[in-house]
């Protein structure tokens, strides 16, 4: 298991490779399709968000208010990546993210993004909701809730040991293309 | 025999604890298949594999301790239902009930609403609507209580659905590689380990309905009775394992815990098959009433 904290370097980024299994603590910032097509668009990141060397993770969670009227986040599992390819360059290349967190992995203009700007993508396991919210120790705010609704809204996370495996790294290699060229092959033997 | 008044009232409360128990409980059947896979991906000594199960089953383990749910997707409610055929009740008060056991359990749990008019996308907020819940009814002869199975099914793995009128000569072969082709069509989307589900022969409807039933309400472990269709069975679960996309689409052994087949009679010039996939969640809860409304958990 690698640690990794953020804001992340480009270094340690560019340390990681496919396969590694990272744990992450820090801070991490949800995006979905609304936030992804306002940043590509040329919107504005709002005050107090900060996304050089951060980790933007593919998420629509479950968050609630707690008695003590503060938000709690009970279920955060990943969702699919794939919708944010036409975008993800971009935010990567504008925005100076060191990482992004999903399921399914990405395309190859997200994999040149990750080489040229220094950037991993990272794998959560789909549907494994309550081992991701109980790395959440707590959640600060939320932005654009009114403009994009609660699930596409930018929700700030601290976590700690958040586990994701990388799938996508900063030197040309992705194991979901590696994986689908091998079943491709075997699939070329009953076709 | 004519049951008691109160059965429907019962029905209505059962509807909703199974709803509730569902996304809550994972089958015992789906726990098992899930360390089976642990081991085999264990003994392959694949890392990245037998952590993503480890994740998986710690995830249960969490969902178990905190009785919450396994996973966002609180799904489309289906059950099947089975009445005895002694029975003499009023059918449409029967799905009454189960609708609004459904609705019961979105607002009292609550759970996500994920139910919406197809064009417009407007939400009806009950998990309830045109059709929905899905109540498939089938009918036990000499008996006098009514066997319910219900399943929140998840839309990353229904929308890995797949029909095809093969060629019937296109034969046994034929079937083999259209399942394996959705098999690679499908790939991470509906969050492998999955459990296969194949309807074969009927009528293109019936096809779809028996893919259904096969992947979300047979129990792991078990065969379909005639050795033919059986043996089709472990032939393309070896077939899918081969592949290599292994749990999350990120390579291993276990692309699959289980292919069920469920067959109809079919038409001289046609060969239906249908696939319908589910998750590793494999969500499933089981109960019976008697005649009286008095329920027994499974
Ligand atoms: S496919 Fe299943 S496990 Fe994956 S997100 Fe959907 S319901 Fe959850």
């Amino acid at each position: 298991m690698i640690e990794l904290s953020t804001p992340l370097s480009e270094a340690a980024v560019r340390g990681l490779k496919v396969g590694d299994e990272a744990a992450i603590t820090g801070m991490l910032y949800t995006g979905r399709d609304a936030v992804h097509k306002y940043l590509h668009e040329g919107g504005k990141l709002p005050d107090g968000v900060n996304l050089s060397g951060g980790v933007l993770y593919h998420c629509g969670p479950v968050v609630i208010k707690d008695a003590a009227g503060n938000w709690k986040c009970v279920a955060a599992g990943p969702t699919t990546s794939i919708r944010e390819e036409p975008y993800q360059w971009q935010i990567i290349r504008d925005f100076g993210l060191r990482g992004v967190i999903g399921k399914g992995g990405m395309g190859d203009q997200t994999l040149g993004a990750c080489r040229e700007y220094g950037c991993v993508y990272l794998h959560a396991v789909g549907g494994a909701a309550q081992v991701l919210a109980e790395c959440i120790q707590r959640v600060p705010t939320v932005h654009f809730m009114e403009q994009f609704g609660a699930p596409e809204a930018i929700w700030e996370f601290e976590v700690v040991r958040f586990p994701a495996i990388v799938t996508m790294d900063a030197h040309g290699n992705s194991l979901h293309k590696e994986v689908f060229a091998a079943s491709q092959a075997e699939l070329a033997k009953y076709v | 025999m004519k049951p008691s008044p109160e059965i429907y009232d019962a029905l209505e409360v059962v509807a909703r604890d199974l709803y509730i128990k569902a996304l809550q409980d994972i089958p015992p059947d789906v726990r098992a298949g899930l360390s089976r896979g642990l081991e085999a991906e264990k003994q392959q000594g694949n890392q990245t594999a037998s952590g993503i199960m480890l994740t998986i089953l710690d995830n249960i383990r969490v969902a178990d301790e905190q009785k919450t749910l396994v996973c966002q997707d609180t799904g489309l409610p289906v059950f099947k239902v089975a009445v005895g055929g002694k029975l003499d009740m009023d059918l449409w008060r029967l799905k009454d009930s189960l609708r609004k056991g459904c609705a019961r359990a979105t607002a009292e749990r609550p759970l996500r609403p994920n139910t919406v008019h197809p064009l417009t996308r407007k939400h009806t907020g009950t998990n309830t609507g045109e059709g929905i819940p899905v109540v498939k009814l089938d009918f036990v002869p000499d008996s006098d209580r009514i066997e319910l199975q219900m399943a929140p099914k998840g839309s990353g793995s229904e929308n890995m659905s797949f029909l095809k009128m093969l060629n019937p000569s296109e034969g046994i072969q034929g079937i083999k590689r259209f399942v394996v082709q959705c098999i690679f069509e499908s790939g991470a989307r509906p969050c492998p380990p999955m459990i296969v589900g194949i309807g074969l022969g009927g009528t293109s409807d019936i096809a779809m309905g028996l893919a259904k039933e096969a992947s979300t309400f047979r129990h792991l472990g078990t065969h379909n009775p005639d050795p033919d269709v059986a043996k089709l069975e472990d032939e393309l679960l070896d077939l899918i394992n081969q592949t290599g996309i292994g749990p999350q689409g990120l390579g291993g052994v276990t692309t699959a815990m289980a292919v069920n087949i469920e067959w109809a009679h079919t038409h001289i010039s046609q060969n239906p098959v249908a696939v319908n996939i589910q998750c590793w969640r494999g969500e499933r809860a089981e109960a019976e009433l008697d005649a009286y409304g008095n329920v027994s958990w499974k």
